[in-house]
């Protein structure tokens, strides 16, 4: 297989860098005008591309590669990738979904606690010697309150599940009711923002949930409300948002996404009550190796004319 | 200051000489709660010097009967003997390692704690704790804070905490709550205490050394007493290993934190979270500028919704003790 061309248009782990460059002819194209380069010359050759949520193929690149017969993305999110361009050009499209549901579940929670209980400044108070003058002050209790789930799939379940081991009540929105869940269902995110003390977002990005996060859902939530953000930072009209936090209308954020990452508004680093984090749903070396073996074991039985593992186109 | 404090000892004698007097020491995080609900059932003296300088001024002292402190008192001998009709010690912590019991039982002095209340907020610090050195939260969130614009976010990665093994030291009220938390991410419980316990059937470890050895973290949620004390040693961290975690929510001599500096320093465990110290609010230099260390001021306990019910549990053994009824959380030893 070392003969096959393969283009790499996200970051993704060195250990699935190295792995691909062993086992396939590896170009980068992460930097745009490393990407120029390469379309220049090797186009035509190139098989396979490898996305990741830094980058992916758009609907230009795709029509760009007239042998592209796979996007193996790593990552469970795919809005970087043209699906539907996938579709109408018979393109195959996995991502790595289940290998990493709980490490951002675990994160999630870890986000909602941080925030509520004020980890992170209190250990800025600590290394800051302020403790010598006077203890914290008191913060806002986790176990007992309300979390809404903004999409109730693998991960939603999953915080939902943790949640439940802190007596949390757990209700959520989702495009469809679950007729099998037994966390209450509301039908529509601004009566889930009403009803809860916590709210999660967790539902994939497309062009029905982009700012999904409005002003409206953010002033429902309210000034003892917390935004949690582990979906993409396109599902919060980020602007509002930071508005909201000066302004006092909404209680807290813990966000691992950003509109525009690496860029993370300014506003927000004065602010003892967001956590900011810079993407690491996923994040740790058990799961991002996962996620590495699951990306070249569906390039590898694509290529071995086998079923793939984890398709969505 | 001595000044004030003989003004608030001396209004005790012009003002509602009805109301119970109660002593407050070691400025509990509840006092001022405290004083808004309550100073219409008991007089707060408030001591603003320590104890002993107040030892010219007997009267009020020798008529005491209750006393309310914080962790961050101790009552010990010397203390009690200043209060010769003491009855009550009523402290706002779960611990009482800086109480002693002793001397109270000889005296006939019935203790009584905050039981219960702290559980699930120190169990939900706990796993916050856990989750936040595992998976780098606090360390993250200063890197977006202070990386400059231009930056990748090149973050190193952290480790799983779901499926791990938890390593519980003391399986009271809030080691169990941290066990039912930490299910639900599917880790599995592991435990030591002085005994095991029949009803619950997590593994037990009669040696904290096998546990660690068997644990990818601990979480020292036991009482400190004699046996306790330095409970998580050199060799405990050394089975532990460099990859293994420490989280630490009962009192900061569980720890040998000199040991645990050292440790931390030379890569011999993968990281540590504190929320208690050996010599509170000192925390050793080193731990400062560390990436995988958690600090936090003892603050597991304190949140808005514990202070009220707080204050009603302090108020409520005051009463049962001036009525010589049963204490609601009576400390027993």
């Amino acid at each position: 297989m070392g003969s096959i061309s393969v283009l790499l248009v996200g970051k993704v782990l060195p250990y699935l860098e190295q792995e691909l460059d062993k086992r396939y002819n590896l170009f980068r194209g992460i930097d745009p005008s490393q990407r120029a380069a390469v379309l220049r010359d090797h186009a035509a050759s190139i098989r396979a591309v490898v996305a990741s949520s830094s980058g992916g193929p758009d609907a230009a690149l795709i029509e760009a590669l007239p042998k592209l017969e796979i996007v193996s993305s790593f990552s469970v999110g795919v809005d970087r990738i043209d699906l539907q361009k996938c579709k109408e050009k018979g393109v195959r499209v996995t991502n790595t979904p289940d290998v990493l549901t709980d490490e951002v579940a675990d994160l999630t929670i870890g986000l909602i606690l941080a925030v509520l209980r004020r980890i992170c400044e209190c250990d800025r108070y600590v290394r800051s010697g302020n403790w010598k003058k006077g203890d914290y002050k008191l913060t806002t209790k986790f176990s007992g309150k309300t979390l809404g789930i903004l999409g109730l799939g693998r991960i939603g379940a999953a915080v939902a599940k943790r949640a439940e081991g802190f007596d949390c009540s757990i209700c959520y929105y989702s495009r469809n009711e679950k007729p099998d869940s037994k966390y209450k269902y509301y039908p529509s995110v601004v009566e889930l923002a009403s009803n809860c003390d916590v709210l999660v977002v967790a539902c994939p990005l497309t062009s029905e949930t982009h700012h999904i996060i409005n002003r409206e859902v953010i002033n429902a939530l309210g000034p003892k409300g917390v935004l949690i953000n582990i979906g993409r930072g396109k599902h919060v009209d980020e602007p509002e948002l930071v508005s909201a936090l000066l302004e006092g209308r909404l209680g807290g954020a813990g966000l691992d996404v950003f509109e525009k990452e690496p860029h993370v508004p300014e506003e927000l680093f004065g602010l003892e009550n967001v956590v900011l984090l810079p993407h690491v749903g996923s994040a740790t070396v058990e799961t991002r190796t996962a996620m590495a073996d699951l990306v070249l074991d569906n390039l590898e039985a694509h290529f071995l004319g086998k079923p793939l593992l984890t398709p969505l186109v | 200051m001595a000044e004030e404090e003989k003004v608030e000892l001396q209004q005790l004698k012009h003002e509602n000489q009805d109301l119970p007097q109660v002593l407050v020491l070691g400025s509990p995080t509840c006092l001022q709660t405290l004083k808004q609900l309550y100073s219409h059932k008991f007089r707060f003296l408030i001591p603003n010097t320590s104890l002993d300088s107040l030892y010219p001024l007997t009267a009020p002292l020798s008529s005491i009967s209750a006393v309310i402190c914080s962790a961050s008192f101790s009552i010990t001998a010397p203390v009690l003997r200043l209060l010769p009709s003491l009855r009550l010690v009523v402290t706002t912590s779960a611990g009482t390692d800086h109480i002693d019991l002793n001397e109270c039982g000889c005296r006939g002095i019935q203790v009584a704690g905050a039981g219960k209340l702290f559980s699930d907020e120190v169990a939900d610090m706990a796993v916050g704790l856990l989750i936040d050195v595992m998976r780098r939260v606090s360390a993250a969130d200063r890197f977006v804070r202070t990386i400059c614009e231009a930056a990748t976010w090149d973050f190193p990665l952290g480790y799983k905490i779901s499926g791990k093994r938890i390593g519980i030291v003391g399986l009271g009220s809030i080691g169990m709550e941290v066990a039912k938390r930490l299910e639900c991410f599917g880790c599995t419980i592991l435990y030591h205490s002085k005994h095991k316990k029949s009803a619950v059937s997590y593994p037990f470890y009669n040696s904290v050394i096998d546990l660690a050895a068997t644990s990818n973290a601990l979480v020292l949620c036991c009482a400190l007493n004699e046996e306790t004390r330095h409970i998580v040693n050199r060799e405990v961290m050394l089975a532990l290993g460099k990859e293994g975690f420490i989280v630490n929510v009962g009192r900061g001599s569980l720890i040998d934190e000199k040991q645990l500096v050292k440790f931390l320093m030379d890569g011999e465990i993968g990281g540590a979270a504190l929320d208690v110290f050996e010599d509170e609010p000192n925390v050793p230099k080193e731990l400062l500028s560390m990436d995988n260390v958690v600090l936090t001021p003892h603050c597991a306990a304190f949140t808005s919704e514990c202070i009220i019910k707080l204050c009603e549990l302090v108020a409520g053994n005051i009463e049962a003790s001036l009525s010589d009824k049963p204490l609601i959380t009576q400390v027993k030893w």
